[in-house]
């Protein structure tokens, strides 16, 4: 062991700075002690404990600055005394100006104050049992809810949009994906240009497909709000849905309103359309599923599926007949029928069955709906009806539609919205089964979603393609994307990606339902 | 803002979650700020009102107007024995909660047998941890005697103390006179060295600030205070300014009251220890909190200490009960020689400087502090903004430059804690686990949260909801 001294007189240090040195010259291969101090008489005392005290030491003054290591050899302990040369000057170095003052919020009340005056919504996205106390701490602020965040209790759900109602507030949520607020998008939602149709819905993908499919008939939204799933069920009373919809009757803005949900229990579908009733504004209703004809009685327009929802909603916006939107509708559907006869043809014998693999909830729902009233009874692990509930989700066996969304999947997994991985596989397994006729996926994209879902389909699909052919097979591939032009990932280029891979793409999942439907209408 | 006026006006929003949900509203052009959030603290829930439907922060806003309104002055000194309430003759006084003999640290023990020694109960520092062990002296913490200590924070009944009067409220605090770094009995050291240092203290120092002080009149530490975070202190681990300051207004009144030798060693002394204001800025900090303690319905801590084993804190509702946690280990920087393996857990009073706003809590004040952490100046501004999300109210006097004056985070909230996770920061030094060794380093710890969940529930025992 060495020791060796440096002494500059006159420089001063901060004794911090002076720590942090002879920390950094310990860590030094080779350094067994170091010394960084001014030349005090208590600091000597100190170094006198760590031999350090050489006769250098001991003649310097309190203004001076020692450097001292004690190392195992000569070229350790030269190493040791540039190396404090280099962090002292380090030490002084400044971080560049304008750096941000401004530390990240921890806490609601923080970032409120960190935005200044005006803060109008707060998007929660927190595990769900942390979600209503944040919640609650929003609506006590003023602020209008976006509870994207599940596993919200029931009771918690109700507590929450009881309190929203008396403060005039929304609860857009929970397990509320999407929602459009002044044509911006909250969650999982899509860029959509204005217009004057506003949107209440149940549901996250519901709310997506209708907006996406408005401006394709040219016809833009005023606001999209979406309640969460359990809203129309008996339980909560379709609170949120009814606070929508008194908005969006008082909004000058909004003309025709839009309500999408799956079939809310008895009561508070009366309650629904008894609010309806009490506006002049046309009102387009999709129960997904449910019965026409109490819609038809108070006034407002039943549809049967998301396509005609929008189509009538764009219709009646545009001062058009709704029955001529329909007709449309049918029209364009009777040319599936020539369509899909000609990709039958492609089939092998034994290739008969329908493989739906969705990453939404009411898409897989919609394509059920619509399958079983061409005749086509599909199983399920999220069943239109019990008894159609598949044994297996991860195998299928007959006409399957799997929502890859469910929590079945997602436990420790993102939504297959944003990773495409499970799906992927799952297109692969169905390839390699010889009774797969149809492969059908939903594509989703906009904001929250994956940056190139086609792109990501594409590499499976291909994948899969190769597999099948190698069998002497041919697999029919048909889809849907759910967005807008306007989109970060556009719906043009990603429509072109799942086109230039064979995919037959459709503008809407009920349309690529029905062609699905006819090719295997034998 | 009621829906209807929602619709049409420029969205401004809150994220609390997903941060890529922040960057889609971004990405639109939409004023959105991120929460950095973490999930409460186990069994947090809100709590509004005490048992008797009074308002806690009402209590709370009452409690932080009372501790700014504090206006501490030194107003002298006197012997342990005869100033401190309930002191006595034979009774220790110790940084931190409640401990005896048997759970005492390394340094509170080394701290102990070297008072026992200076008061000539012992002979020998063995006789004196013999006597300690058979329970000849009685144990009490600092706090339960209007009294704070650093580090072992040890009092015993002839040392001078100085007196701090809290000139709104009429209390009165008491802290020893610092000795000084290096080997000195509050880091646990002791030894003829350091005894005969607190005898030059008792015998000259003390007498000397004694007559000093009597031609000064009282000194306003909230000014002093107030003066030195503009100067780069945050009044717990960096005192060099206030020290300075001090040092100005005392040294023409040192120079008229004393002998020129006794005058030379006294002011060389205050010189040569940036350290010596600590032992002001504690008994100040603890007369401006103390007024607070016994509101009820106040949430707001009063006291932060450690004794070395524990970490202690006690709330102003519940002024008689401590809620502890075993004391944390420092994450810091190390005087030569030494390593983290020497580190007693933390220790010491001085976090009454973080309870009472100042301290970490002012570190944005004190930039120079952040290198006991390595970190950078940013870290100083990070913390103090940090602390203003657990605090109830900001500083009246006390003021961070660099925040544009703004006052410092004031009135740790057990409630804001078990909201946000955000557990207290304390700047700090760092004592040899061993008793005799000393000062080894010195960092920054937090408060341990067990602490703040045993307080929060024994509110909820209190029925508050």
């Amino acid at each position: 062991m060495i020791t060796r001294v440096t002494i500059k007189s006159g420089e001063y240090y901060d004794s911090v700075t002076l720590l942090q040195v002879a920390q950094g010259l310990l860590a030094m291969p080779g350094v067994a002690d170091a010394a960084v101090v001014m030349g005090t008489p208590a600091n000597k005392g100190l170094l006198v404990e760590s031999d350090l005290l050489t006769p250098e030491v001991e003649a310097a003054s309190p203004d001076d600055l020692v450097i001292a290591v004690c190392a195992s050899d000569e070229p350790a302990a030269a190493a040791a005394l540039s190396a404090s040369e280099i962090l002292l000057k380090a030490s002084r170095q400044t971080t560049p100006a304008g750096g941000d003052l401004q530390a990240p919020p921890k806490t609601i009340g923080a970032a409120i104050e960190s935005l200044g005056e005006n803060v109008n919504i707060m998007l929660v996205s927190v595990a769900g049992r942390y979600a209503a106390g944040v919640a609650r701490e929003a609506l006590n602020r003023g602020l209008h809810v976006f509870l994207f965040s599940d596993n919200v209790s029931v009771a918690d759900e109700i507590a929450l949009k009881e309190l929203a109602r008396e403060k005039g507030l929304l609860v857009m949520g929970p397990d509320a994906g999407t929602a459009i607020i002044n044509n911006v998008a909250l969650g999982f939602a899509n860029v959509v240009p204005q217009g004057p149709v506003g949107v209440v819905a149940a549901s996250g993908t519901g709310l997506q497909a209708v907006t996406c499919y408005m401006p394709r008939e040219g016809v833009g939204i005023t606001q999209a709000i979406g309640v969460g799933g359990r809203d129309l069920k008996s339980e909560v009373g379709g609170i949120m849905m009814l606070e929508g919809l008194k908005a969006l009757q008082a909004d000058p803005a909004t003309h025709v309103i839009l309500l999408v949900s799956k079939p809310p229990s008895s009561d508070v579908a009366e309650k629904v359309l008894a609010q309806v009733r009490l506006s002049t504004k046309p009102t387009v209703v999709l129960f997904l599923g449910g019965n026409p004809e109490a819609i038809a009685e108070s006034g407002a327009i039943p549809t049967a599926d998301m396509e005609e929802a929008a189509a009538v909603a764009a219709a009646v916006a545009l001062g058009q007949n709704p029955a001529d939107a329909r007709i449309n509708l049918r029209q364009r559907e009777m040319s599936y029928k020539k369509r899909a006869a000609e990709l039958r043809k492609r089939l092998a014998p034994g290739q008969q069955y329908f493989r739906g693999l969705f990453s939404g909830g009411t898409f897989c729902y919609e394509t059920q709906l619509i399958l079983k009233d061409m005749g086509i009874a599909v199983q399920s692990n999220a069943p239109v009806a019990k008894h159609l509930r598949m044994a297996d989700s991860n195998k299928s066996a007959g006409h399957v539609a799997v929502d890859l969304g469910e929590d079945e999947f997602t436990v420790g997994r993102l939504h297959p919205m944003i990773d495409p991985t499970l799906r992927n596989r799952r297109i692969v397994q169905e390839a390699k089964d010889p009774e797969t006729a149809v492969i059908f996926l939903d594509v989703v994209i906009g904001y929250g979603s994956h940056d190139d879902p086609a792109g990501e389909a594409v590499k499976a699909i291909k994948e899969a393609q190769a597999i099948a052919r190698a069998a002497g097979r041919e697999i029919i591939f048909v889809a849907s994307v759910c967005g807008t032009a306007d989109d970060p990932q556009d719906l043009g280029l990603q429509e072109a990606k799942l086109e230039v891979a064979g995919v037959m793409v459709l503008p809407t999942n009920a349309a690529a339902t029905r062609l699905a439907g006819h090719v295997l209408d034998f | 803002m009621p829906v209807q006026e929602l619709f049409g006006q420029p969205l401004k929003a809150v994220n609390v979650g997903l941060e890529s949900f922040a960057a889609s509203l971004e990405d639109q052009g939409i004023a959105v700020a991120h929460v950095d959030w973490r999930p409460p603290l186990e069994g947090y829930i809100e709590l509004t009102y005490t048992a008797s439907g009074a308002a806690i922060d009402a209590a709370n806003s009452a409690a932080i107007e009372r501790i700014r309104k504090g206006r501490p002055l030194l107003v002298g000194m006197g012997i342990a024995r005869d100033v401190i309430p309930g002191m006595g003759e034979h009774r220790i006084l110790h940084a931190g909660p409640p401990i005896g003999w048997d759970r005492m640290c390394g340094p509170m023990r080394g701290a102990v047998m070297g008072a026992a020694v200076y008061e000539g109960w012992a002979a020998s520092y063995a006789e004196a941890a013999e006597m300690a062990a058979a329970g000849a002296f009685a144990f009490d913490p600092c706090h339960h005697h209007h009294a704070v200590g650093p580090m072992a924070g040890i009092i015993s009944p002839s040392m001078p103390v100085f007196m701090i009067r809290n000139d709104t409220y009429g209390n009165v605090t008491y802290a020893t006179q610092n000795e000084g770094l290096g080997k000195v009995l509050r880091y646990g050291a002791y030894g003829d060295a350091v005894l005969a240092h607190l005898k030059w203290m008792e015998q000259d120092l003390y007498p000397a600030l004694v007559r000093a002080l009597e031609l000064t009149g009282p000194i306003d530490l909230r000014s002093l205070i107030a003066q030195a975070l503009h100067m780069g202190d945050e009044v717990h681990n960096r005192n060099r300014a206030a020290t300075s300051l001090l040092f100005r207004q005392l040294t023409p009144a040192i120079l008229q009251t004393s002998s020129n030798e006794i005058a030379l060693k006294v002011l060389k002394f205050i010189d040569s220890n940036d350290h010596f204001f600590l032992n002001l800025s504690m008994p100040a900090v603890k007369s401006m909190l103390e007024v607070a303690e016994g509101m009820e319905g106040c949430t707001l801590v009063t006291v932060m200490a450690r004794n070395g084993t524990d970490f202690g804190i006690r709330v102003a509702s519940m002024p008689d009960q401590w809620f502890i946690a075993p004391a944390p280990m420092v994450q810091g920087l190390w005087l030569p020689g030494f390593s983290e393996k020497d580190a007693n857990p933390d220790i010491g009073d001085s976090a009454i400087t973080e309870t009472g706003g100042v301290g970490g809590f002012a570190m944005a004040a004190a930039p120079a502090i952040v290198k006991f952490v390595g970190g950078d100046s940013s870290l100083a501004l990070s913390v103090t903004q940090e602390m203003y999300q657990i605090t109830a109210g900001e500083h009246e006097f006390f003021t961070a430059p660099v925040l544009n004056f703004r006052g410092t985070p004031l009135g740790i909230d057990v409630r804001k804690v078990m909201a946000t996770g955000i557990l207290p920061f304390i700047n700090t030094g760092i004592a040899h686990k061993e008793p005799g060794v000393g000062m080894v380093g010195a960092g920054l710890v937090r408060a341990p949260k067990k602490c703040f969940e045993d307080a929060f529930k024994a509110l909820k025992e209190l029925e508050y909801t």
